[in-house]
């Protein structure tokens, strides 16, 4: 069997290759000010995508800042937000078709917010109550929904990455013209799992989208202390992967980047990596205090590179939005999850029987026993238990 | 009906599978072409091409990643660990992710259409990474079924069952048997129900549980025990979870006594589980205290091999030290 390589120099004395010497150019559309890089080129962007870009550009604001306060509250025991990387899961998630399945490490709650999740069905996870779709067994942000295409979060960091191989690959078996699409971070790229996953859908040629969002920390461990090398993005020639980095604060970039990977993807049945070079302005979880380990300086550079700002201000010189229509959606998304948020903390805890359903497709004997035996406790002492007691 | 060994029915129950089930696919370390180090896969890639049997890059954790999405998206997923003391790397993918996809979603997903296939055991001069059984690190995991076939029959029809089961599966293949065992098998399509035990012999004084490789050992021990008018139930497990709490109890309710065999290391093994819940089920009737035998709590050695293992004669003594006691 040969061997996959290429374009290879006999040389007769001893020649390293250089590990600084793999360079990565970054691609750029917008600027800081909302204008265009000249020759630039623009992504198929039209009025009514930029409009619901930054519909759910302003929702997932309101909802970081809503629920990170309402963690504090004691309201909900956890909380992550996605400020300041918005622009590269949501500028990804717009190039996509609805029939292409996202798997998610957990801070891409604006993609599924852009595939139809609703204000009601973000809080009922979060609330952990009767009509999460999860049945209230996991952490807030733990988002999934079968009918969204949006495979639910697991805690454990990077198990997506070789799943993702095996969706991609599944979706050419079934002759779809979809691929697959997984999101993780600098920091998840150093997990064994990534490796796994990323050979595996080379080798076997999976369409499957990789997209990394560097964002700086994985929580308190900068990526100096993460990998060494030109970041994540100079991986992917290694693993025979076709790849870009983008400025993951600029949704055009991001936008162009991701629709160009996903016709590359589908037309060649092989994986794209991407990487989105953003900065993670919030804390890691509300568990988290950054002030520990980064400087006010740092994080105030980098608020000047919003990439939710930098795209209103694009929509406004093209006349697509005015700021009044913009302030006005802050205050509409604000009403609204303060309403929801109210209403899904009020609702009940799944029924009790559910405590033992889905561990199999159906509950074994063992299974029934065990749930007869604590039901016939709580009974006995109802008082200790009045969240669950007589609920199924 | 024809006389095949074990290897042989496993091939016939994924080829029949290939077949009849255009989702399924199968991978894993040189599967393909070759057939898999034991060769349990020979001929398949031919018949079904590359692109349902395939050979993986090296990498037990990809593999079981892989097989977690394939499942996600509604594929049977078949995956080949080529020895069941290689599943460690993949354990985070099997334990965290194949045994919970359904319950952390709320049945949003599952991967229900997963079988991972093992080799285990010893007998094979093998050494430790050659030799184990790891059953025991499943059985905790809510979620996974575990089975464990005694023979040619049996691996054919419980392997159909665990590929069509709505659950993932860790089927752990007796390899010291793969060739040694041949046995009477059907040409076609049949299924043994997961989560039933098999009494394989019916007896009056003490009921002898094991299953896999083991069970040519306590049968052997049974027949020992015969000669000395002790007259032994025989038992196979089977499915370890869920597992046949009922079969065993009735017996044991029969027999007033219990011996367990396993391969595995006695700390935290499964006859741990098996001998609580047996006590608690069957105490007024327990004549002797259940008894053990299993491997040293060692890692399985290369050439103490014989000595290492819960062999007929060890299990001969037990049995009449229960029936004395």
């Amino acid at each position: 069997m040969s061997n996959a390589t290429s374009h290879n120099e006999t040389v007769h004395r001893v020649s390293f290759l250089d590990k600084d010497s793999v360079s990565v150019p970054i691609l750029k559309i917008l600027q800081a000010d909302g204008t265009v890089y000249e020759n630039a080129v623009l992504p198929t962007i039209g009025q009514e995508l930029a409009t619901k870009i930054h519909d759910t550009c302003v929702f997932t604001r309101v909802l970081d800042e809503r629920m990170l306060g309402a963690q504090r509250q004691g309201r909900i025991s956890f909380y992550m937000t996605c400020t300041g990387e918005e622009a590269s899961i949501i500028g990804s998630v717009a190039s996509l078709d609805s029939d292409d399945v996202i798997l998610a490490q957990y801070r891409e709650h604006a993609a599924i917010r852009y595939r139809g999740f609703s204000t009601e069905q973000f809080m009922n996870q979060l609330f952990s109550n009767e009509k999460d779709l999860g049945k209230g067994r996991q952490m807030p942000i733990h988002y999934g929904s079968a009918e969204l295409n949006y495979q639910t979060i697991s805690s454990p960091l990077a198990t997506q990455i070789p799943q993702a191989s095996g969706v991609g690959y599944s979706l050419k078996m079934q002759d779809k013209r979809n691929v697959a699409v997984c999101y993780f971070g600098e920091g998840a790229a150093s997990e064994g799992d990534f490796h796994a996953g990323l050979n595996m859908a080379a080798v076997l040629k999976s369409p499957t989208i990789f997209f990394c969002r560097n964002n700086g920390y994985a929580i308190s461990t900068p990526t100096s202390e993460q990998f060494m090398g030109n970041g994540i993005a100079s991986r992917g020639p290694g693993y025979g992967i076709h790849t870009i980095r983008v400025d993951g604060n600029d949704m055009l970039a991001v936008l162009a980047a991701t629709q160009q990977a996903r016709a590359h993807a589908i037309h060649n049945k092989e994986p794209v990596l991407i990487e989105a070079m953003t900065y993670r302005l919030g804390a890691h979880s509300s568990s988290d205090d950054p002030s520990g380990y980064r400087s006010k300086e740092e994080e105030a550079k980098w608020q000047t590179h919003d990439p939710v700002k930098r795209f209103k201000l694009w929509m406004i010189n093209k006349g697509w939005l005015t700021e009044k229509q913009d302030a006005d959606l802050y205050e509409k998304y604000r009403k609204e999850v303060l309403a929801e948020l109210k209403l899904a903390e009020k609702r009940p805890m799944s029924m009790l029987d559910t405590i033992v359903e889905d561990v199999y497709d159906a509950p074994t004997p063992r299974l029934q026993q065990q749930l007869k035996s604590l039901k016939k406790h709580l009974n006995k002492y109802p008082d200790s238990y009045p969240k669950s007691v007589g609920r199924g | 009906m024809a006389k095949i060994n074990m290897l042989q029915a496993i091939n016939d129950a994924l080829s029949l599978v290939l077949e009849t089930d255009d989702k399924a696919i199968l991978f894993g370390e040189d599967v393909g072409h070759f057939g898999g180090v034991f060769r349990a896969t020979s001929g398949l890639q031919e018949k079904y091409g590359k692109e349902r049997c395939f050979n993986t890059p090296l990498t037990e954790q990809g593999i079981a990643g892989f097989a977690n999405g394939l499942a996600s998206n509604g594929m049977t997923a078949i995956a080949e660990i080529q020895f069941a003391d290689y599943i460690f790397p993949a354990i985070d993918q099997i334990v965290n992710e194949s045994a919970k996809f359904r319950y952390r979603s709320g049945n949003e997903f599952n991967v229900g259409g997963i079988t991972y296939r093992t080799p285990y055991g010893g007998g094979i001069a093998g050494g430790h990474y050659h030799s184990q059984s790891p059953e025991a690190y499943f059985t905790q995991t809510a979620g996974l079924k575990v089975v464990v076939p005694r023979n040619a029959y049996q691996a054919k029809g419980l392997l159909l069952a665990s590929i069509r089961d709505k659950n993932p599966v860790v089927f752990f293949e007796p390899k010291r048997l793969y060739r040694a065992n041949i046995g009477e098998v059907p040409d076609g399509d049949y299924e043994i129900e997961l989560g039933k035990a098999e009494v394989v012999r019916e007896g009056k004084d003490i009921t002898l549980l094991a299953w896999g490789a083991q069970m040519e050992i306590i049968e052997e021990a049974a027949d020992m025990a015969t000669k000395q008018g002790i007259s032994c139930e025989v038992i196979d497990l089977r499915t370890l979870a869920p597992w046949d709490i009922e079969t065993v109890a009735a017996s044991v309710k029969k027999t007033g006594r219990l011996l367990i065999n396993h391969e595995a290391p006695l700390t935290g093994g499964f006859a741990g589980e098996i001998a609580a819940t047996i006590q608690e089920e069957c105490f007024l009737y327990l004549e002797s205290p259940i008894s053990r035998v299993c491997g040293l709590d060692t890692p399985y050695p290369l050439i103490h091999e014989k000595e290492y293992m819960p062999d007929a004669l060890k299990t001969f003594e037990a049995i009449k030290a229960t029936v004395k006691f």
